[in-house]
């Protein structure tokens, strides 16, 4: 008890060095940590100098109508690795996964954090909050949105992992039996970030985490609650097919010509146009590949109301007129044809969402 | 069980030859660019590959452009880096890897010496202590 109460008032350098990690080890660290947080390597010294003395934030994980997906993709990425590294230096004192205790001991845990880091706390939440009952979700018998405000009310900050808890996401989805809604819909007193995603990247997590515990402040946010450093260019703007959507040259089915020499998924419904997302550069698995790289186009699962955005297979970003006419004028002006093909994805996905559309295995074979 | 980078997927390059997306030269220039400030003004450079949008055999086709050159240095710190001088004199790798092999950063740096080669003051002075501390046991 009293080393783990030691070890919560050591600043990170401090526990660094009393396992052993040489200042090489720490600078390591730190371009790491620079790599995960999208900071260029010239501000390792100043994230040095900020992780010598910050201090373990103790962080509140609540989960409420999910899939454990988010958990799932922060824990299964690296292990043990720099992300490890970090949850070592931040105080996970509540996540009903990963926590041994449960019931009773599982909830004190949660009001002692509370009670002892007051004001100071971060709350992560993954999962969207019903409103239509609250016995659709509860723990120990609390609602899903009692607990939420009760937890955010002494928090410095709300962490909304996940396209659920950041957008309402799949429980979300029309006709959303549950009546459920974002995090940001019910916390206005609080600051919110968003890491959307389903599941969001995990470096994108612990980035967010990472910048809180370096610099004591949440990063800049995009219009969506999101951070700039992550979510500040489309994913179509970053994809390395995208000289070929420039050039005109798109795969038409999954196993054509096309297909096979990796041309831009454009036609098959790619959403990468109107997703915001790092997948691009982040990667996943290790960095081992993303979606687009696999052969397949981006769901646009970091977007509000992705799920009801038409089929993920239906064309919905190709317009009526004759594209591939038309990028063969606009070679070298994709940026704007992207912006108008974007538009119009908008104006479709709202026809879509309102008509809920929905896509059979006919539809697939179509397709394919 | 293979671990995930050991399993080889190979992704067919776009025309049937080329063999990246385009990445690698506008990657070069930059080093260019930044190996001419160094050379003149001293400017220390750093890019961090891990944040750009390469695509299948862009990083591979940049690390081969660049070669490699005398120095070659491995450094053991929460997991193996490796360290190396490219054909370009000035122009470093810096691959920092974590305990389980797998890549954490990716660098390029333009420099005379990568600086987390250099021994640290910190370290330095616990190397003091316990130098100190091994001449009392003798």
């Amino acid at each position: 008890m009293a080393d783990d109460l030691k070890k919560l008032s050591m600043t990170l350098g401090e526990s660094l060095r009393q396992q052993g990690v040489s200042r090489r080890g720490f600078l390591k660290y730190c371009a790491a940590t620079a790599s995960m947080m999208a900071l260029p390597p010239t501000m390792v010294p100043a994230i040095a100098q900020a992780l010598e003395k910050a201090k373990r934030p103790s962080v509140i994980w609540l989960s409420f109508q999910e899939c454990t997906g988010c958990t799932e993709s922060l824990t299964r990425s690296h292990s043990p690795s720099v992300e490890n590294l970090i949850f070592d230096h931040i105080s996970l004192d509540y996540h009903h996964t990963l926590q041994v205790a449960s019931g009773d001991a599982a909830e004190a845990a949660r009001e002692a954090a509370m009670h002892e880091n007051e004001g100071k706390y971060i709350v992560v939440v993954d999962g969207s909050i019903p409103l239509a009952n609250p016995g659709y979700s509860a723990i120990a018998g609390i609602s899903n949105l009692q607990m939420l405000e009760e937890t955010v009310a002494g928090a410095a900050a709300v962490v909304a992992v996940g396209s659920c808890a950041a957008f309402g996401g799949l429980p979300h989805a029309n006709p959303n039996p549950t009546g459920a809604v974002s995090v940001g819909e019910i916390v206005k007193d609080k600051p919110v970030v968003n890491v959307s995603g389903c599941p969001p990247i995990p470096t994108v997590i612990t980035g967010v985490l990472a910048h809180f515990l370096t610099f004591g402040s949440l990063p800049e946010l995009d219009a969506l609650g999101r951070p700039m450093v992550f979510f500040g260019q489309s994913i179509h703007d970053r994809c390395y097919r995208r000289p070929f959507y420039d050039k005109g040259l798109f795969a038409e089915t999954f196993d054509d010509e096309g297909a096979r020499k990796g041309w831009c998924l454009f036609r098959l419904g790619c959403k990468g146009p109107m997703t915001y997302n790092a997948c691009a550069t982040a990667k996943w698995n290790q960095g081992t590949s993303w979606p687009v790289e696999s052969g397949h186009g981006c769901l646009g699962c970091s977007e509000p109301d992705f799920w009801d955005a038409g089929g993920f297979y239906n064309a919905l970003s190709i317009p009526d007129s004759d594209l591939t006419r038309k990028t063969g004028y606009v070679v070298g002006a994709g940026v704007a044809l992207g912006a108008a093909a974007g538009a119009l994805n908008r104006s479709t996905r709202a026809k879509a969402a309102a008509q809920h559309e929905t896509v059979t295995i006919d539809d697939l074979d179509k397709k394919s | 069980m293979p671990r995930l980078q050991d399993i080889a997927v190979k992704v067919e390059s776009p025309d049937g030859t080329q063999n990246s997306h385009g990445n690698a030269l506008p990657i070069l220039h930059e080093i260019h660019h930044a190996l001419q400030r160094f050379s003149s003004e001293g400017e220390y450079c750093c890019i961090d590959l891990r944040s750009l949008p390469f695509g299948p055999g862009d990083e591979e086709q940049l690390l081969q452009l660049l070669g490699r050159g005398e120095i070659h240095v491995t450094m053991d710190a929460l997991g193996e880096s490796t360290i190396w001088e490219t054909a370009f004199s000035g122009v470093w790798i810096v691959d920092h890897r974590n305990a389980e092999g797998e890549r954490v950063a990716l660098q390029i740096e333009i420099g005379s010496v990568p600086k987390i080669v250099f021994s640290q003051q910190e370290d330095i002075v616990d190397a003091i202590d316990r130098l100190e501390a091994k001449l009392k046991e003798h």
